[in-house]
């Protein structure tokens, strides 16, 4: 029987409320005891003991929409590579977009997907399935049959379907096997060959640029048919105040709806595009300042439920382009944790509340049973030390591709080491 | 070999749908229709009962099992049968549903049975005939016969209809058998479930009085009857279910989902069959569950005794 003890941990559990200093101990990748007054008196009599000197143990982080390449453009990353920089991150569960080549629409391509993570890859990769085959809005996945095989929830990813007929029919046949469909609301035609958001800035840049409404639009849509056909829908994405005023507002009205914020939405504003940097070219657009604030808010005020990295790997050759034609997308799984501290230092939200909108949150969005250091839980652990500062290095990232928007960035908070079911899969101690 | 009366049955010279009959007409129906199973099933099946009349098919719609029914039955009743096959193509030359209405009206039919795509046209055309109007089917509306001459099958192998339950499985939406059969079974007292994914499930189902499923499992507990309704070709292929293989999976009838249903429970099917996609071949054709052949010899003798009431209302 294999067996850790944690001693001398600030466990923070968001799910359970426990913010104490304590002990916890993991029995065949299980986590099984946990509390305040664990391993306090006595030296726990176990083959391996990790003294965590006081720095934060917390569940490993649930990453609820990362692009890879595989299948079809592992020259950009991998399961196994976008693994390494999970576990580097803190996260311990990818839940992987359909959008590769070919798509995941087919049964038989969640299990390939299931098989290589197996294979391969050293955090826990969940794949989401396409809710149209090919990703073409036009007819229905087998929603049934990729539940079966392991999807664990439908989404189009970074695209939008703009049939409201077929989107009634694909939802409904969805909430017939209560799965749970992720949204990208951005109106297609709005936002066709846009690489920026309307106003100002986008105006002395001269780029191409959308509203910002063309998020709220698709949101109220959305909802109208959550409301219709009883699905449950999570907004991968939201970027704008517009478009959180409208979940809030549906969450009062009881529709079960949830939403995700990116890092960079958090962190970032259009003006750090500074002078064309296409790193910082991401899908949805950065947005004006008031947009970023009342993400900050949102997340605070917890309509926002998750924080997500949107990790996009885009190589050289797509971002080495001017600004229009180049691709959208950042890497970020290993700078979630540290992005999303930067609430809890400059004050805007509580280091529980950061941590539960990467963990708890996802983990109650998508049925898992990680997410939590309640006894029995898988043992996914992140151990992090919130104060150490991070100096981004694009070179030294672990994905394959090095396209992050923070590159020379400075964050505080680090992770130290990271376990899957109790086996270590990061260690910077 | 005919009823021994002559009474009329029906208050109306028209049978447009189940609405407007009462749990006492379908009984007197039912019951006349037993007379003509015993005379479907003698060496001499026909009579003289409407000799000279005129009955007229209408079918805007392909038929095979409903159109030959109503032909024998009006034939072994002594009746002169037409066929009309519209397809749609030759309507489309621009004659309206009420000029070919006048024209036949002109041709002194007797009864007009007719099928057509819209709902609401068997209404519309009794209107404006002299004759009774039969409704074979109305758009997504009712298909009375069809759930009488289930109603008759069902009889026969239960003896009532007070708490068996029914168990309707498939495309409901877009169903005129299911409307049919889900208003004559509740008046009569079944318990009726409707089973379907939510795609194919009409908006409120749930205000008809009936429960509605959407796992065929939790559908089929406790079913006395699993009666199967046909999938459409076009309706397979993404607009309402992604595939007719994951359609089959989780609601096509196989010996498992039966399974959970009451022992000895039976199966039906209006036809024609998608074997593999809402049925399995083994349940269609296994004698002891399935009632699908019966059903077809109970459509004639029960569309006998339907020709029998509505001509006892003519002078």
């Amino acid at each position: 029987m294999k067996r850790i003890a944690f001693r001398n941990a600030h466990l923070i559990d968001p799910a359970s409320g426990l913010d104490a200093k304590g002990g916890l101990l993991v029995e065949n990748g299980r986590i099984a005891d946990v509390g305040p007054r664990l391993f306090n008196d006595a030296e726990p009599n176990d083959p391996e003991v990790i003294d965590c000197r006081g720095l934060v143990l917390a569940p490993g982080l649930i990453d609820c929409r990362v692009f890879t390449g595989e299948p079809g453009a592992e020259h950009r990353e991998s399961l196994e590579s976008a693994s390494a920089a999970a576990a580097a991150g803190g996260v311990t569960s990818m839940i992987v977009m359909p959008n590769t080549d070919p798509v995941i629409d087919e049964p038989s391509l969640v299990d390939f997907l299931l098989r290589r993570a197996a294979a391969t890859a050293k955090v826990r990769v969940l794949p989401c399935a396409a809710l149209t085959k090919g990703l073409l809005g036009e007819t229905m996945t087998e929603i049934g049959l990729l539940q079966e095989a392991g999807a664990i929830a439908f989404t189009e990813g970074d695209r939008s379907v703009a049939n409201a007929r077929v989107l009634r029919r694909a939802l409904s046949y969805a909430a017939t096997f209560d799965a749970l469909v992720i949204s990208h609301a951005e109106d297609p035609e709005l936002v066709k060959g846009a690489s920026a958001t309307e106003g100002e800035f986008a105006t002395r840049l001269g780029l191409p640029a959308a509203p910002a409404i063309a998020e709220a639009m698709m949101v109220e849509r959305d909802i109208r048919l959550v409301e219709l056909t009883g699905v449950r829908m999570h907004f991968g994405q939201i970027s704008t105040r517009a478009a959180l005023d409208v979940i809030a507002a549906a969450k009062t009205r009881g529709l079960p709806v949830t939403c995700g914020v990116a890092a960079h939405h958090l962190t970032l504003n259009e003006l750090d595009v500074g002078a064309y940097y296409t790193f910082r070219k991401v899908r949805p657009p950065l947005r004006s300042e008031a947009d970023r604030a009342a993400m900050v808010e949102g997340v605070a005020s917890g309509v926002i439920d998750v924080i997500v990295s949107s990790h996009e790997p885009q190589g050289a050759d797509t971002k080495r382009q001017p600004y229009a034609s180049a691709a959208a997308g950042t890497v970020g799984l290993e700078t979630l944790l540290p992005a999303a501290l930067s609430l809890s230092h400059n004050g805007d939200a509580s280091l529980s509340q950061v941590i539960a909108a990467l963990t708890a949150a996802p983990a109650r969005i998508f049925g898992l049973p990680g997410g939590t250091l309640a006894r029995g839980a898988p043992a996914d652990l992140v151990l992090l030390d919130e104060n150490e500062p991070f100096v981004v290095d694009a070179e030294k990232l672990r994905s394959r591709s090095r396209n992050t928007a923070f590159d020379g960035h400075k964050f505080s908070g680090r992770v130290r080491a990271t376990f899957v079911g109790g086996e270590c899969v990061f260690d910077a101690r | 070999m005919t009823s021994p009366s002559t009474a009329p049955i029906l208050r109306s010279k028209h049978l447009l749908g189940i609405e407007g009959l009462t749990p006492f007409d379908v009984t007197v129906l039912l019951d006349l229709a037993e007379t003509y199973v015993v005379q479907g099933r003698a060496t001499d099946k026909k009579t003289a009962l409407l000799k000279g009349r005129t009955l007229i098919n209408l079918f805007f719609e392909s038929s095979t099992r409903t159109q030959s029914s109503f032909e024998l039955a009006g034939k072994r009743l002594g009746a002169d049968v037409m066929n009309m096959s519209v397809k749609t193509s030759s309507v489309s030359k621009g004659e309206t549903l009420i000029d070919t209405a006048s024209t036949l009206n002109a041709m002194r039919p007797d009864i007009l049975v007719v099928r057509h795509q819209d709902a609401g046209a068997a209404e519309l055309l009794s209107r404006k005939l002299d004759c009774s109007v039969i409704n074979a089917g109305d758009g997504a509306h009712e298909h009375p016969t069809q759930a009488l001459l289930d109603a008759l099958t069902i009889r026969r192998h239960r003896g009532s209809f007070e708490g068996l339950v029914v168990a309707i499985c498939g495309d409901v939406l877009h169903s005129r058998v299911a409307r049919s059969n889900l208003r004559l079974l509740s008046m009569m007292g079944a318990q009726v479930r409707l089973v379907a994914p939510r795609t194919l499930l009409p908006c409120d189902a749930d205000r008809f009085g009936v429960e509605v499923h959407t796992n065929m499992k939790s559908g089929l507990a406790g079913a006395d009857i699993v009666m199967m309704l046909r999938l459409q070709l076009e309706r397979m292929a993404g607009a309402f279910v992604p595939s007719t293989r994951e359609y089959f999976r989780f609601y096509g009838l196989d010996r498992e989902k039966l399974s959970v249903a009451k022992p000895g429970a039976l199966v039906m099917h209006p036809g024609p069959m998608n074997r593999g996609v809402e049925i399995a071949s083994d349940i269609a054709d296994d004698v002891q569950v399935s009632l699908i052949a019966e059903q077809v010899e109970m459509g004639v003798a029960l569309r006998m005794a339907i020709l029998d009431a509505l001509s006892r209302g003519m002078s």
